[in-house]
């Protein structure tokens, strides 16, 4: 018996488990494949499945459901099906969402359903057990309803559903264990470009303990803008070449789709691709080839949008690019080098931008949802359902959190964060100083967040003297958070510490806030207690 | 970073609490959310909790299967007394009573010996007794931690010497020493499961393919387990960056070690292997073999060749002599004709003469060419016919014969 995670998406979904060495490995579907296709096709009575479906939006595009994961639990006249448009049209099932299906009628709870019962026995087949218990992903911004639905769902196809987590803390997870940097306090923006629909969340992770702080989505940006800027500009071209229309069939509207997806991933990792399309319309073929710069510029719209998105996020938390300490890419479409430049480009030097263009060493994007699934699902295998029904509660979950950073007063005046914004207490932490004296004086404090500017005068280059227009010789004002010591909550004297010594600060606030500090350097102790 | 010195006469000032908490939702994922959730959720304090939790799950362990001879008592005095801030140079298996099973326990044996251990050490049990220091308790936490995280039981597994097993040395049996070293080694191995050494009776594909696997051996043994303490971001950072890259490469060297250890292991191993000194002999035998085979057929290929060269050449030899004979035949029959020709003509001609050129002697010189004629007309067995038929005839039957033969010949005649 196996707990597995899932990751439900739009347009692909994955599953990963956690090996007996603590590995985790994502599963491929009997087509070999890791990301599988949320996708359905009815021909006669038969089904097909995954990339077998995908297939079959060139000739039976009517009967081939896709991006349909949104539309659960969604009232037929709520739905955006935009993303409909070449395949079943989603019609209306007694106020649901539904689909005609070779004239049956199917709700998308079922077609869900059938969804999950492929994936369920991919799982089976390769793990060689039955699936005890699943973590799912859901958007962070499913509602308490769909998420009730999608666990009845997954019950009915097979798959008890253990929890449900949100998409952006699942990938942190998986990629600061992989790191293991969990206990690094951090704050992250979790940026995930799907396919049709784009996420990012800023979290702060303390202590371990994730909070977002703000969550933003959108399905006007994704992977499925990208393809078709790609297809534009290629029935573009096949119209100047040809005189002919390219786009107004199904049919040649899905190949030509198919041919614009798989240069678009080919370009993730290489300069150039073709695309390629035998009997595009009117029987004529279609080959050109693409470079990177090509379709970055063909995109370049949609890029922009990307990157000003994020920047929305941050603002909703209240921030600036300036608090953000590092930026995790996730999902399909983050393995476009472009988006990690973007994103370099839009935060300072001082922020991470964690992507497969930038460390090949990674985890792909599109695992880390899977990833994280499976490592809570591990995690939690342990515990009894009511436990883990228990844990998420709200009064579990909802936590009392520092408003302002704790720290201590340095010997040069400034603060030195012991506990960061939005630490959960109860919590203790301990931190090594140096005694600058035989005595030493322990401030705490609360800090406050000042931004500092330093100009960079630009280095004068020998040789660039004689330049006419040196634009580049304007200064650089760098910009950089700083904490400064604002209130003050206590003093603690530690005598006979010995000077350069090793001091520890320990900070212990338990949960009716009394705060217990202590200073230890060797046999000398010191102690009080802020009520 | 340092602190300032005191520059006023005070022991502590509780000045202010902090400013008023927000309250957030935390994502309830990860173990630090757990370890969050569970002491909520039980309201008490950790290690309150912890025993709770030991003491409800021995309960429920007594049902099962009774494992126990599996977990040894720690009785040894120097590990209880150990330094808890050396942890990390203690035996962690024994500190759990996991001596034996070490890297074979399971996760779930694990979970059980630390039960049994915090409820052997808790400092309240050990209150109530009056015994040890929270030392060791604080030691079989930090093991626990160890060997529960995937990533720090392979650090500790990497370094953990009593599980070790020094491969034989002077007169062994074979197996009996070496398969304990084999499986010791396998659990450094990332392809898994790990070919084992086998038997006597293993295939020499079996044990081709278990030197194979050894000698590419992918193992993930690493060294940081043996770290000096990295200062943390407070103290000196130069000092920092010396004691990490100081710690990088007493790691690398000690990988570099290892992997020679290893290969210098299977090397051993392999030469000293019996099957592979029998699958050596036998190859050796099954060359000589074989080569006699080759030989053999080269003899044999040899014969035939010969024996087929002599009958060809007999063949041949005896189509000659035949062609000879028949040559030679042909010609003396053609000889025999030449001269059967030239006895028939003569007696024809002497026929005639002898016939006194049937009485019209004064013909006797057309008669000879219309003779001469009649000979160049005749085919051979017509010539003989006729000479038999002329000799010794009376001279009117052999003009008869003549003059009639001349009609058939159907040429010009001047006499007949
Ligand atoms: N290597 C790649 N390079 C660029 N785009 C990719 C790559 N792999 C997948 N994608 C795109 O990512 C999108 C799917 O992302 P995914 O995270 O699976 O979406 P969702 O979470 O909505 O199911 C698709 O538009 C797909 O074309």
């Amino acid at each position: 018996m196996a707990t597995i995670g899932i990751a439900f998406g739009n347009s692909t979904s994955s599953i990963a488990f956690v090996r007996e060495d603590g590995k985790v490995d994502v599963i491929a579907d009997p087509d070999g494949d890791r990301f599988i296709d949320s996708a359905l096709s009815y021909v006669g009575s038969k089904e097909y499945h995954g990339a077998q479906a995908i297939g079959q939006l060139i000739r039976n595009s009517d009967n081939t459901v896709v991006n349909f994961r949104d539309f659960i639990g969604v009232p037929f006249d709520k739905i955006d099906a935009t993303y409909s448009e070449h395949s079943a049209m989603p019609i209306n099932v007694d106020g649901k969402v539904g689909y005609e299906i070779n004239g049956e009628r199917i709700t998308v709870d079922e077609i869900a359903k059938r969804h999950l019962k492929h994936i369920a026995k991919d799982a089976e087949d390769y793990l060689g057990e039955k699936i005890e218990g699943v973590v799912m992903t859901v958007p962070f911004d499913f509602t308490k309803e769909q998420k009730e639905l999608l666990t009845k769902i997954s019950g009915e196809a097979g798959l008890h559903v253990l929890q449900l987590i949100h998409e952006p803390s699942s990938a942190l997870l998986a990629h600061l264990s992989a790191k293991e940097e969990l206990l690094d306090d951090k704050v992250y923006v979790v940026a995930d470009f799907g396919g049709v629909r784009s996420d990012a969340a800023v979290i702060a992770v303390r202590g371990g303990i994730f909070t977002v702080l703000s969550a933003e989505q959108t399905s006007k940006i994704g992977g499925s803008e990208l393809d078709s800027a790609l297809m534009d500009f290629c029935a573009k071209d096949f119209k100047k070449k040809f005189k002919t229309d390219a786009t107004t069939t199904d049919r040649s509207y899905a190949k030509l789709h198919a041919a614009c997806l798989i240069s678009k991933k080919t370009l993730s990792n290489v300069e150039s691709a073709p695309v390629s399309v035998d009997s595009l319309a009117g029987g004529l073929d279609y080959h050109t080839s693409i470079n990177r710069m090509r379709f970055e510029v063909v995109a370049r719209n949609v890029f922009s949008q990307m990157a000003a998105f994020v920047e929305d996020v941050i603002k909703k938390a209240g921030l600036e690019t300036l608090d953000i300490d590092s930026v995790l890419l996730s999902g399909g479409s983050s393995n476009i080098p472009k988006i990690a430049r973007n994103m370099e480009f839009i935060f300072p030097e001082t922020t991470t931008i964690i992507a497969p263009s930038l460390d090949s060493k990674l985890q792909n994007p599109n695992e880390l949802n899977c990833r994280g699934a499976a490592l809570q699902a591990s995690l939690i295998s342990s515990f009894d359902a009511d436990e883990i029904r228990q844990s998420q509660e709200p009064d579990v979950i909802s936590t009392k959190q520092l408003s302002q950073p704790i720290g201590v007063k340095g010997a040069n005046g400034e603060f030195i964060t012991l506990l960061p914004k939005n630490t959960v207490y109860p919590i203790k932490k301990v931190i090594s100083l140096e005694a600058s004296a035989d005595d030493v004086l322990v401030e705490l404090y609360e800090g406050k967040r000042t931004v500092k500017e330093t100009v960079e005068e630009p280095e004068k280059d020998e040789e660039d003297e004689e330049d006419e227009d040196d634009e580049e010789d304007e200064p650089d004002i760098i910009r950089e958070v700083v904490y400064v010591p604002s209130k003050l909550l206590g003093q603690l004297a530690l005598k006979g510490a010995g000077k350069g010594k090793k001091v520890d600060v320990i900070i212990n606030i338990r949960k009716e806030g009394k705060v217990q500090l202590t200073a230890r350097a060797g046999s000398a102790v010191a102690k009080g207690v802020i009520v | 970073m340092s602190l300032p010195a005191l520059s006023s006469d005070i022991t502590f000032n509780a000045v202010s609490k902090f400013s008023e908490p927000v309250v957030a939702a935390v994502e309830p994922v990860g173990q630090y959310f757990l370890a969050h959730a569970t002491r909520t959720l039980q309201d008490r304090t950790w290690s309150e909790y912890e025993r709770i939790k030991a003491e409800k799950a021995s309960e429920e362990q007594s049902d099962d299967a009774d494992d126990s001879d599996d977990f040894d008592e720690v009785t040894d005095e120097d590990l209880l007394k150990h330094d808890p801030r050396d942890w990390k140079t203690c035996d962690l298996y024994a500190v759990l009573g996991l001596n034996r099973l070490r890297y074979r326990a399971t996760s779930d044996q694990i979970d059980r010996a630390y039960r049994k251990q915090v409820l052997t050490f808790h400092p309240d049990k050990q209150g109530e007794k009056g015994g040890f220091q929270d030392g060791f308790f604080k030691i079989i936490q930090k093991a626990y931690e160890t060997l529960t995280d995937p990533t720090k039981r392979r650090q500790f597994e990497s370094v953990d010497e009593a599980a070790e097993v020094k491969p034989p040395s002077g007169k062994y049996e074979f197996f009996e020493a070496w398969v304990p070293v084999f499986s010791s080694e396998a659990r450094f191995s990332t392809k898994q499961p790990v070919p084992e050494l086998g038997d006597k009776e293993s295939s020499r594909e079996q044990v081709e393919d278990f030197y194979k696997f050894w000698n590419n051996f992918d193992s993930w043994r690493s060294f940081e387990f043996l770290d000096e303490d990295v200062p943390d971001d407070t103290s000196n950072r130069d000092h920092k960056r010396y004691i990490e890259k100081k710690n990088n490469n007493a790691r690398r060297k000690r990988k570099t070690e290892d992997n020679k250890r290893l290969s210098d292991l299977v090397k051993k191993a392999h030469s000293e292997d019996p099957r592979i000194k029998a699958f050596k002999q036998a190859e050796k035998e099954e060359k000589a073999r074989k080569k006699w085979e080759r030989e053999a057929g080269a003899r044999q290929a040899a014969e035939e060749a010969k024996a087929k060269a002599e009958a060809e050449a007999k063949a041949k030899a005896d189509a000659d002599a035949k062609a000879h004979i028949e040559k030679a035949e042909h010609k003396k029959s053609k000889e025999a004709i030449k001269s059967a020709k030239k006895k028939s003509k003569r007696g024809i001609r002497n026929a005639v003469k002898e016939s006194k050129y049937f009485g019209d002697d004064g013909k006797a010189a057309l008669i000879d060419a219309d003779i001469e004629t009649l000979l160049g007309y005749y085919e051979f067995d017509e010539l003989v016919s006729v000479a038999e038929k002329v000799e010794g005839a009376s001279p009117e039957e052999v003009k008869n014969v003549l003059q009639e033969s001349a009609k058939k010949s159907g040429k010009t005649f001047v006499y007949f």
